[in-house]
Order: C-alpha cells, then structure tokens, then sequence
C-alpha cells in the first residue's frame, strides 16, 4: 500500500496554486463545482492506486469533522 | 376465495385435485416448494432430477405476463444446461454484446463484452422470462416422464405454515377448501414479498430507493435500432432521469424510464402518457404497438438468515437487488444451483443437516456481492445530492474525450457468479502456478472438448479431473461418490483448458462439486488429500 505523500511534493507551489485559481475564472457556483469534480477525477486517474485515494478523501473529510 | 392476482402469459399446470386432498390425516412429504416461479421451477428440477420427491404449490396455473427478468446470464445458462433445458433458451434468446451509453444527445462512449472464446454460452441473453419459465417447465415434464417425482400443484395457495421443529406443517387452499400436508424440508421461493417469510414474523431489511421506473415492452418492426443496450443519462428526449432500451425475441423492446419518486402510478400507466414518453425518445412516426407495461420501485435487502430450521428461502424470497445488473433472477439460479445438491445429500442420509448452513453461508456471500454492485450502480444512475449528481456527470463528460473515465460509468455491472472465496467447505489450493479464476471456490470456466465442452462432463455429482494426472476411475468417501473425468493436453485442441486449469502447471487435479464450483486442486492425485476436501467439502469436518 503506497502511503499518501504528506510532505511538500509540489515543484512549483505558487504556480499550481495561481492556476487552481484561475481556472475558476468566471465560472458560476455550480460551474466552478463540475470543474473541481472533474480536475479531482483527472488527478485521481493518475495516482491510481485507491488505497492511497482513500487515505486523501479520510484525511481531507477529517477536517471537515473537526470543522464541524 | 380463489381471486388471481395477475393474469397468464401461459397456463402451465391447471388445477387437479390430488389425493392428498381427500386423506385422512396430513400426508408427509420429504420437500415441498413454495412458488412457481423460475426458482421454484428451477428447485423442483434439481430435486426431482436426483430422484427426491418433490411438491411444488403455486397459487396460479402457470407463468404470468409480463417480460420482467430479460437479462439472462451465462451462468444462468450453464446451470440450464446442467438441468437439460439450456438449448432451448439459447435458442430463443437474443445475445448481444454491444452497449452504447448516452449523455442528453451525445454518445458517451460504446463497449463490446467481448465475450471470451471456447465457452458454450454467450456472455448474456435477452429472453422474456415467462419463456424462461415455460422452458424451465417443459423440461419437469420431460424429466417426469422419465420418472422423476416433480408433483406441482396449481391453484395451492400456502395460507399458513407451522414449524414442527423437524417438519412443517402446511395449511392449503384449494378451488376444492382446503387441506393440510407436512414437510420435512419447505424451501420458500415465493417472491420479494414473500408470504411465508411473513408468516414467520422474519427481517428483510435493506435500503429502500426513492425512485420509480416505468416499463414499457413495445413490439416494432423498425431497423433502425440494433440489438444492442442502449443507456441514456438525462436523455435529451426527457422521457425520464435515465432510459434504457433493450432487445428482446419476437421483435418486443424493453424502455425503461426513470421517472421519479412521487408518481401517480394510475395516471403514468395511461396508454396515452406512455405514448408520449415513447414518441418524444423514437420519434413520431415510429409505429409500434404497447406489449405489457407495469411501473417498479426497488430496494436492496436480504434476510440475515437464509435458512430457518427446516425452512430455507431461496430467490428474491431471500434478497432482493435494483435491476441494475441483471442480479435478480441470475443470483436465484446461483441460490438454487448451490442448494440443490446438498438438500440432496442430507436427504439420502450422507452428508449432516449442518451442510444446508452452508447454503446460507455462500449465497448470503453471493448476496451482499450483488446488493453491493447494484447499490452502487443505483448510486450512479440515480444521484442522491447535488454533489453527487455533479460528479456523476463529471465522470460522463469525461467519459466522452478520455478513457481513463470509462471505467467509472457505471449503468449496471452485470451479473456474474460468484466466487466463494475464503468459506467453510473449500478445501487446499495446492496447484503451484495455478490461474487464480480457478481457485477454490470458483465456478468452473467452460472450455471447448471435442465436439462438446468441458461443461457438459461435470457437475450433478463430484467429479475429480485429472488433466495429464492418473486418478482412480472411482473413490467413494463415507457413501459419495466421485466421478472421474481424465483429460489430456492431446485433447484441449484451442488450449483454453489449460489456460483455465494449468496456468503454468504441466498438470492438475482438480476436485469439482456437482454445482461445478472448484472444492480443492493439486499438482497430483494424493488420495488421502482429496478424501479430506471431499469431508470438508460435505460439512463433515
């Protein structure tokens, strides 16, 4: 079971983020949901392995708990 | 007092009064089935075929209307065929292999089963399941003009049931009053809303789903839809959240429409309403004329306990499914194909009653499997929230461009039998390099031999097959028998034997149950080996 990677990964973190952001621009609500789905979706394919995935999903719902 | 509840597509065994009727005191009887559907047909076939008399109440004459389980599997078929009656259904039944899935009005993507080579029977066929039922039938009066003790009563409506502890007791009405008869073994097939079950006070809890689906089966002679499933998300027609158009024999279609929770069921049954949904999806000047129509709801549940004493449920009795997946009736033929063998043996005295928990144990497994897969693929079809709804349609546009999301399109994953992996009568996997889908607990894959197949040598009693492996003619274990079935490279002209059985090994011996699931293998013949998997494979041990 390959571990989810907690430690920073990105190779260039303001870029990815910057570009999250933009592909929002003029999007609606509902818009903006369909292209999380889909961007998730897209990433997910990629890493592939779904006991990884799983440990994503438990640990961003956690928050979300905690949140609550 | 005798009202029916459905009309008939044929009438199939009429009321005869027996003579049981006129006895003084209750006649026992070593099984008796409740409920003449392909279940109940398929229960007194196995029985009977194996020489244990066997009663079969239902309280019509025969198979109702209506086209209801169309989708008939593979599996279904081998197991048709091991009762005599597969050829025909092939037959009649329309096989496809084509399904094209659709999102408003674009093609999403299509896919082929691409069904494997070298087994007897397609992947899946479309057949009306009072044909099904019918074939199911001709094939018990066949067998019983061969002898075998199939009694089925018409018009015998089961209005109580007493569990004696060792027996039943059955109180029956008739067009003729009523009477009684006992059983030592009652084996419920009588439907999702089961009467007996009731009658014992018994759970059937599950998850309900607040959706409806009309069906509509049209006859039309139009060309211009191929036999092929075709599955719409949102159609573009708006007939309904999703459709489903399937071919059936004798130029009949099924649509189904997905149309809501709150319904008004008489007002959407109105000629003229479905008319409409039809003409808005085929256009309006495709003729066609009304077959059977009928509007379903659905759950996903099962009993906890499949076996009750000596009551045991089998069919939609004991689980019910979302039809999403053909999972229904195909896993009631799994139910059947598992029970009847070892009913069998604990009848002739040579396996212990314990053997029938097994019953319970493999196919409450078989259960959860299909109530699994068809919750999920309900989940997909039906979104429950607007995030899902958004992901759901997500996965459709990206299905569209990229591959990589097919995958995750789920409008049914169909029917296949189940592996019994992990349970208490299979026995040693001891072939080194054997092929996983021929693991114990797996149900023999067919394969092309002679001018026949594998199939058509196994099952009905244990079989041990040697392929390139010397083995005894026979072995007889504590009163069971095993049969012999010797096979030789020579023989498996396309391979397709040795890719199923030896993977890598240059030879195998494989020890089968007569419902030609896999009990055990071996590099070689090890008697004491294969004694111990037959045990354990009874419930001796």
């Amino acid at each position: 079971m390959a571990e989810l990677n907690l430690s920073p990964n990105l190779t260039e973190p303001d870029e990815f983020y910057a570009a999250l952001i933009e592909s929002h621009t003029g999007l609606t609500e509902e818009e903006s949901m369909a292209q999380n789905a889909r961007l998730i979706l897209l990433l997910a394919n990629h890493i592939g392995d779904c006991d990884t995935l799983k440990q994503a999903i438990t640990l961003a719902r956690a928050q979300a708990d905690e949140g609550s | 007092m005798f009202q029916d509840r459905y009309t008939l597509a044929f009438k199939l065994y009429p009321y005869a009064k027996s003579a049981d009727q006129d006895a003084d005191t209750p006649v026992r009887h070593p099984v008796v089935v409740v409920g003449g559907g392909p279940i109940g047909l398929a229960t007194a076939l196995d029985l009977g075929r194996q020489g244990i008399p066997v009663v079969l109440l239902d309280d019509h004459e025969g198979v109702g209307v209506g086209s209801r389980a169309i989708c008939f599997s593979k599996r279904t078929l081998e197991i048709a065929d091991r009762y005599g009656c597969g050829a025909p259904m092939l037959d009649k039944g329309v096989v496809w292999n084509v399904g094209k899935v659709f999102h408003d009005d674009r093609q999403v993507y299509d896919f082929n089963l691409l069904p494997e080579d070298g087994h007897r029977n397609p992947a899946f066929i479309n057949l009306q399941q009072p044909y099904f039922e019918r074939f199911l039938f001709e094939q018990i009066v066949a067998e019983q003009e061969n002898g075998a003790p199939i009694d089925i009563r018409g018009k015998n409506r089961v209005d109580a049931m007493t569990d004696q502890g060792d027996h039943v007791t059955l109180n029956i009405t008739t067009p003729d009053g009523p009477y009684t008869i006992t059983a030592d073994w009652l084996i419920a097939c009588d439907g999702a809303s089961s009467p007996l079950r009731a009658m014992m006070g018994l759970d059937f809890d599950g998850r309900v789903f607040q959706d409806s689906f009309l069906i509509a089966d049209i006859r039309m002679t139009s060309k211009s839809f191929p036999t092929e499933r075709w599955f719409w998300f949102e159609p573009w027609f708006k007939s309904g959240a999703s459709t489903l158009l399937h071919k059936q024999p004798d130029d009949v279609w099924r649509i189904d429409f997905q149309i809501g929770w709150d319904v008004d069921r008489k007002e959407e049954l109105k000629e003229d309403n479905i008319r409409a949904r039809i003409d808005a999806m085929l256009g309006d000047d495709v003729e066609y004329d009304i077959v059977w129509s009928s509007i379903y709801t659905f759950q996903c549940r099962r009993m906890k306990e499949f076996r009750h004493g000596r009551v045991i449920f089998a069919g939609d009795a004991a689980h019910q499914v979302s039809p999403f997946g053909a999972r229904g009736a195909n896993s009631g033929m799994q139910d059947v194909d598992n029970l009847g063998w070892k009913l069998g043996l604990v009848l002739n005295g040579t396996a212990p009653e314990t053997l029938l928990d097994s019953y319970h144990e493999e196919r409450s497994y078989g259960a959860d499997e299909n109530i699994l897969n068809s919750t999920r693929s309900t989940d997909f079809i039906t979104p429950k929230s607007k995030i899902s709804h958004i992901f759901r349609n997500a996965v459709l546009d990206l299905a569209e461009h990229h591959a990589f999301a097919r995958p995750i399109v789920n409008s049914g994953r169909l029917s296949l039998p189940c592996t019994y992996d992990g349970l208490s009568l299979n026995g040693a996997d001891d072939l080194t390099g054997g092929p996983a889908r021929t693991r114990p607990g797996s149900p023999c894959p067919d394969a092309p031999l002679g001018d026949g197949f594998l199939l058509d040598h196994l099952g009905n009693d244990f079989v041990l097959l040697a392929i390139n492996a010397d083995v005894p003619a026979q072995i007889t274990e504590d009163g069971i028998p095993i049969r012999r079935v010797a096979l030789a490279t020579p023989e498996d002209a396309t391979g397709a034997l040795a890719e199923r059985y030896l993977g890598t090994a240059t030879a195998a011996v494989y020890l089968i149950r007569p419902d030609q699931h896999v009990v055990a293998r071996w590099d070689g013949f090890d008697e004491t080996a294969v004694r111990r998997a037959l045990r354990t494979a009874c419930g001796k041990d």
